[in-house]
């Protein structure tokens, strides 16, 4: 009753502050600007070497930079001026060649034994940073009608080998319809496709005609399709996005048949979409037996092969490929599966048929720029993107029988090289076409004035509630604005320790907080003000205010929290940073504006005679 | 026995009842009959904000903009004489904002491309469907809450009270034709929390005083708990208030009407948890009896 805390109650309270200013301390850091610089494969070596070399172009160039690192893996310089990280980007790429990719990237400068203890900065969302975000829609009907066609063509094919005939066979929306001149052939048609194609199933309606067959592709073989159809755009995605040379991108999946892709720091839209646009390409080409043919590179995961030369013309390309899958052989030795289409299928078998022991050559075809630095009449060093297609060989293989639709290529050197040659194989492999529905772009420039704008409406929007809190609640209200205070405090650090994104939204989501964190001191003192009223003790105003206001907070922030719950469920990007703040917020605020400031009265006023309070 | 001044609030409940219908009517007429300014969010399409370094003149932008053959194109000053919006109508297309970069830097002017958005017509459907839903279940949910905690009277006013302030804020968005897009959403769904905890508190006032003062009519004990918790009221909307105006003032353009949004609606809402909340409880006739029921419950209730 004295209104004394216990001891622990005390060191909870201490414990928290602590810990709220600890992880909120590493956003008073601002980050450095930086050039990031890794190879386009795993095995390339980035030492010290190719440090000495990016800062003596960087030198070249007049941009200062500092505290350079390197790994082996990577390397990091950081830049002065930010308004020079573009220019660094172009003069190291156009240094250093296609071979490695230049990333834009935001330096922590976070103390070592902050982040010893765990301590991250915030992370800003998009709008904050600057950035593009795309939403990319995969059309799943299309890779269903490839998919479909294909099985038309071999069903054709089969009928035919075990001399069927039929009427027609056609491709009818997303089904197989097929016409007989009489019953019994079709039944031998519809027994022949139930053995061979598994994932077709024929539909009977009623009222149909018998002499015709209707064929779907089963559930579980669409689901099947469509989840490869999205995996194969992400992977190739990501492979095309890596070479954008972006810190932080991020590439996934959303709902059924989408795909985001979030790339912060880039500025060029139309690069970024030519990039995410593009596609590579496969050639199946046979290795030239005479002087003719063109010559080409060889290049995989784990290292340079010979070079070789390969007949002019392809056997098949990647439109043909239909999967390629890294598994392993009966003697556990690591292959590639590959599937074609049944055109490719048939092609190949041709092709191979009287070429058995000689190789065969797969070739990888990128469409790609490279920036090429040029001086023009004044002097002035010009950096242009030259786009270029780069051919190199990712598999050289011996035929060692007639290939046909599904073959395997073994003699690989590991798990590794034969999961990134699958995964070559797919990126060149016609995907689902993709197109894209939601595209938010913002600019460098806007991003940090909406950060500037953000700071200043918590600044000033917060001084004023300090102001009316002091006014209006005198003693109490100076309690209450240190509560108010931590409570900010309190909302950063967990939202950095949780990885929460700072949007704008969010910080309107903070600025409201603000506003509304103080309702709750706001009722514990109209409370006690009604029990001075009523004659109460002072101590006795003070214990039976916080005690009665509790349940009206308790239930009031329980709803707000179910409120910003439900649009954190519906909403989307920004509008989630604004449930995600608010929802902090609300928590934060209850222990701050309940058991702080109660803390703070009793530390100064509790168990004592006071006179009058200052409320 | 308290020293709290009573104002006798439920006399005036016939003029609020008169000020509420005049506002929902307004406000539900505006909304059938011209609805919302869709946002881009919602609407889908293209909108494209660049900077110019000197003020810029929308009008020569837009004429451009026609002779290079954007149909209809809608060009906007955005905050400032520096910044300007371009809107485009008709379909979608993915290298829209290319072509306009292009024709606005034949000016040879220095355009810097501030902010690109880009809204398929599904998307913005999506979102449209969504966004009902989501407030649907927002008041659904709310209703539950407040029934258990409270009493199905309660509950009742409470939800009553909230359509009516979000009824009443997407009216006034429509009246003055204000773009409604995802921001503005998520302030509306604010404000339904916000209005949501100015009702639980006073519900909370009239359901203590209801089981404390046993003489006295229903409308006496309201009139005496809106009293008691006048000064909160009132002392929590205007520190919400004073930041919405640093959000309103200092935020700037793509806050703006997310903090119009909220300034409405918390302004209705502090009228409402006043006025509405209690209106229906009474034309209920909610009675000390309805909360007697449940004064076994009560310690489990007023557990933390």
């Amino acid at each position: 009753m004295p209104n004394k805390f216990p001891l622990w109650k005390n060191l909870m309270i201490l414990l928290v502050v602590t810990f709220g200013f600890i992880f909120a301390a590493p956003n008073l850091y601002p980050p450095d600007p930086a050039i990031q610089l890794s190879g386009q494969s795993g095995a390339m070596v980035i030492d010290q070497a190719v440090l000495d070399k990016v800062q003596g172009s960087l030198d070249e160039a007049g941009i200062e930079h500092f505290a350079g690192e390197a790994d082996g893996e990577s390397l990091l310089v950081r830049l002065r001026d930010i308004k020079m990280q573009l220019r660094a980007k172009e003069v190291v790429q156009a240094e250093m060649g296609g071979n490695y990719i230049v990333a834009l990237n935001l330096a922590p400068t976070t103390p070592d034994w902050l982040s010893n203890l765990g301590g991250v900065p915030m992370k800003l969302g998009l709008d904050l940073s600057g950035g593009v975000h795309f939403l990319l829609e995969v059309d799943l009907d299309s890779a269903m009608v490839v998919r479909l066609d294909g099985d038309l063509q071999d069903i054709k094919a089969t009928l035919r080998e075990e001399r069927v005939r039929y009427r027609s066979f056609a491709l009818k929306g997303n089904q197989i319809i097929g016409q007989f001149r009489d019953a019994e052939q079709a039944e031998k048609a519809t027994a022949l496709i139930r053995t061979n194609y598994r994932d077709l199933q024929p539909q009977y309606k009623q009222g149909q005609n018998p002499l015709s067959l209707v064929l779907e592709l089963s559930d579980v073989a669409a689901n099947l399709i469509a989840d490869n159809a999205i995996k194969q755009n992400l992977t190739s995605l990501r492979n095309r996005v890596n070479e954008l040379g972006v810190s932080e991108p991020l590439v996934s999946r959303q709902g059924k048949n989408r795909i985001v892709v979030e790339l912060p720091g880039v500025q060029d839209t139309a690069e970024a979409k030519r990039i995410i646009g593009k596609t590579a390409n496969l050639e199946f080409r046979l290795e030239s037996l005479t002087k003719a043919g063109e010559t080409f590179k060889f290049r995989n995961p784990s290292g340079q092969g010979p070079d070789a030369r390969v007949e002019n013309n392809a056997v098949i390309t990647g439109e043909n490929v239909t999967d390629a899958r890294a598994s392993f052989d009966e003697n556990g030795r690591p292959q590639v599966n590959i599937t074609l289409d049944a055109k490719g299928g048939w092609q190949m078998g041709h092709a191979t048929r009287d070429n058995i022991g000689r190789r065969l050559s797969v070739l990888f075809i990128e469409y790609k720029t490279k920036l090429e630095k040029s001086i023009d009449e004044t002097g002035a060093v010009i950096i242009t993107p030259v786009p270029f297609v780069e051919k190199h060989i990712i598999s050289l293989a011996t035929i060692q029988s007639q290939l046909g639709k599904q073959f395997r290529i073994t003699g690989l050197d590991g798990q590794r090289e034969s999961s990134e040659l699958a995964l070559l194989l797919r990126a060149g492999a016609l995907a689902a076409p993709m197109y894209i529905v939601e595209e938010r772009t913002i600019g460098p420039s806007l991003g940090a004035d909406n950060i500037q704008l953000g700071i200043k409406s918590v600044s000033i929007g917060m001084a004023m509630v300090l102001l009316f809190m002091l006014v209006v609640y005198r003693a109490f209200g100076v309690a209450a604005n240190l509560a108010l205070a931590m409570n900010l405090v309190l909302l950063v650090a967990f939202m950095s320790l949780l990885g929460a994104t700072l949007t704008l939204p969010g910080i309107a989501g903070i600025v409201l907080t603000v506003g509304m964190a103080v309702d709750a001191n706001v009722l514990i003192f109209s409370r006690i003000r009604e029990e001075l009223a009523q004659g109460a003790s002072n101590q006795g105003a003070i214990s039976a205010g916080y005690d009665r206001a509790f349940v009206s907070i308790l239930d009031a922030n329980i709803t707000t929290l179910i409120v910003a719950l439900i649009l954190f469920l519906i909403g989307s990007g920004p509008v989630q940073g604004f449930a995600v703040t608010l929802s902090i917020g609300i928590l934060t605020s209850m222990f701050t504006s309940i058991v702080m400031t109660r803390g703070l009265v009793n530390m100064v006023i509790g168990g004592r005679r006071i006179e009058k309070l200052w409320i | 026995m308290t020293m709290v001044k009573v104002y006798n609030f439920m006399g005036l409940r016939k003029y609020a009842l008169i000020f509420s219908s005049v506002l929902l009517s307004v406000s539900l007429w505006s909304l059938f009959t011209q609805g919302l300014v869709l946002g881009l969010d919602f609407s889908g399409g293209t909108q494209i904000e660049v900077g110019y370094e000197r003020p810029a003149d929308v009008n020569l932008l837009r004429e451009q903009l026609e002779s290079a053959g954007f149909d209809g194109p809608v060009v906007v000053h955005f905050g400032a004489e520096t910044d300007v919006l371009i809107r485009l109508q008709g379909k979608p297309d993915q290298t829209l904002s290319e072509k306009v970069l292009d024709v606005l830097k034949a000016n040879n002017d220095q355009v810097e491309l501030r902010r690109v958005d880009f809204v398929g017509p599904q998307i913005g459907e999506e979102l449209r469907e969504d966004g009902g839903l989501g407030m649907l279940t927002a008041l659904a949910v709310v209703m539950l809450y407040v029934a258990i905690r409270f009493q199905l009277k309660f509950s009742i006013g409470a939800v009553l009270a909230l359509a009516h302030d979000v009824i009443i804020t997407l009216g006034i968005f429509s009246l003055a034709r204000f773009e409604f897009d995802l921001t503005v959403l998520a302030a509306v769904l604010a404000v339904v929390g916000y209005s949501l905890n100015d009702t639980i508190v006073v519900s909370d006032r009239i359901r203590e005083n209801f089981r404390k003062i046993r003489k006295a009519t229903p409308v006496e004990v309201i009139n005496e708990s809106l009293s008691q918790t006048l000064w909160r009221t009132i002392n929590t909307s205007v520190t919400t208030m004073l930041v919405l105006l640093a959000l309103f003032f200092i935020g700037g353009e793509l806050i703006h009407n997310f903090a119009i949004a909220l300034m409405v609606g918390v302004g209705i809402g502090t009228y409402s948890s006043i006025y509405v909340a209690a209106t229906v409880m009474l034309a209920l006739n909610v009675d000390r009896e309805d909360l007697l029921e449940h004064v076994e419950g009560e310690l489990v209730d007023d557990l933390p």
